[in-house]
């Protein structure tokens, strides 16, 4: 019997789930369009003063991501839970954990990126200085990643639930919160002329931990909610 | 493995399987076996279980006590060889709605038998899916969606297909070609296990039925 290969059952795994937000645009659109709500909504709220802005940038940009990912993360497993993909996926020979890390890689590709490509601009609106821009892109790539796959736990635990409405935030952001606090840091770090190197590396270390043990988490939380 | 032992150990053995869902007794001290060559056709009213032993043989569903085996090796320590032997339908079908038939099929296919686009087709015709490869799948009816998943079963080199339901939504010629399938499956030295309220017309068919006093 040939077998088919591992590598191959991840890249078509990413292929599809990346064909699936691509036709469904709404998944890529919500999110993204939600962050730049939220960002725009505060200068208008709170004061368009560039000195008081500059001090809150770095951790509206943050905290704005952190929600857009919540709304994103939504729709993560659903569709493939209701019309029976993920019972497929766990009959697999492969390895569980390789396909949803396929998933969660596909997932931050069309939800994380995106938001992180337009933070700059959205920083520029909230006068951050320049010498943040750098800090706060690198910070936003190496903690979005943390969230989503911590999302990802959070929704195979809920995925089987009729309605979950918030539960999901408060599964997830009591996790991100070391994620949000290391992030913001590492902006206003470099800001105040000191080096961020430290709390990136850390942002680093959470990500290779997440990397390596979310998706076996995910795995399993899926095989409870199909039990 | 030879041929030889292939034929002295049953396919699938089940030991004195009980399940107990919700503090309800579904069935008790289950004993069967399916050899190569042979269908087994699960029968019980609605609620008897046979969702539930599908998916416990599967693999999906530990909530069970007793004993499992595949070409007499205990299941539970050798799941990635029984899950490489194993084509699983249930009555969801693992169709995604905006994807094509073709792209549904391309992704199903590598994670069990990787298959070529033109046998993907080729299986889609075969199906009665012809001209139907590249529409969105939430613009097929029903029974056409069961079709695709269907579909799988001809590019599928699976020793074992348990099959819960297929013939729901299929119409008269769907249920000829399920049951020619299954047939044909079982005569090429496979095992079939099967859910259905349908009569079927099979040579070799064994039943089992769920729910009657134990």
């Amino acid at each position: 019997m040939i077998r088919a290969s591992v590598g191959a059952a991840f890249r078509a795994t990413l292929k599809r789930d990346l064909l699936i937000s691509v036709k469904r645009r709404n998944d890529i659109l919500n999110p993204f369009m939600f962050f730049i709500i939220v960002v725009t909504l505060f200068p208008i709220g709170i004061s368009p003063e560039s000195a008081m802005l500059r001090q809150l940038a770095a951790g509206v940009v943050w905290i704005s991501v952190l929600l857009a990912s919540m709304l994103a993360m939504d729709s993560l497993y659903r569709s493939d839970y209701e019309d029976g993909s993920l019972e497929q996926l766990l009959l697999s020979s492969q390895p569980l954990y390789l396909l949803v890390f396929a998933k969660n890689i596909a997932h931050w590709l069309v939800s994380g990126l995106p938001v992180i490509l337009v933070s700059p601009l959205l920083a520029y609106m909230l006068s951050l200085p320049a010498d943040g821009y750098l800090t706060l892109v690198a910070s936003l790539l190496l903690g979005t990643p943390v969230v989503g796959m911590l999302g990802s736990i959070a929704v195979a635990l809920t995925v089987g639930l009729g309605s979950r409405g918030l539960i999901l935030a408060v599964i997830t952001v009591p996790m991100s919160v070391p994620v949000l606090i290391f992030g913001t840091l590492a902006v206003q770090n470099s800001l105040a002329g000191g080096s961020p190197l430290g709390y990136l590396a850390l942002l680093g270390a959470m990500l290779a931990a997440a990397v390596s043990l979310a998706p076996v988490a995910t795995a399993a939380a899926l095989r409870i909610t199909l039990n | 493995m030879t041929e030889n032992s292939q034929h002295s150990r049953p396919l699938l053995q089940v030991r004195a399987l009980t399940c107990e869902r919700e503090e309800r007794l579904l069935f008790r001290d289950l004993d069967f076996s399916l050899d190569a060559g042979q269908v087994l056709q699960v029968k019980g009213g609605n609620g008897s279980g046979k969702t539930t032993l599908l998916r416990i043989i599967c693999g999906l569903n530990d909530g069970y006590q007793g004993e499992l085996y595949w070409q007499g090796n205990a299941l539970t320590e050798h799941w990635d060889d029984f899950h490489a032997g194993l084509l699983y339908i249930g009555h969801r079908v693992a169709v995604n709605h905006v994807l094509t038939p073709l792209e549904n099929l391309r992704w199903s296919c590598r994670l069990h038998d990787p298959a070529a686009d033109d046998d993907i087709c080729g299986a889609l015709a075969e199906m009665g899916l012809a001209g139907y490869e590249d529409s969105p799948c939430y613009s097929l009816s029903a029974g056409q969606q069961q079709r695709v998943s269907l579909a799988r079963l001809l590019l599928s080199s699976a020793r074992l297909w348990i099959l819960d339901e297929p013939f729901t939504t299929l119409d008269i010629d769907g249920v000829a070609l399920l049951e020619h399938l299954v047939a044909r499956r079982a005569q090429d030295g496979g095992a079939v296990l099967i859910t259905t309220h349908h009569k079927l017309d099979l040579p070799r068919l064994r039943t089992l039925t769920l729910g009657v006093a134990q």
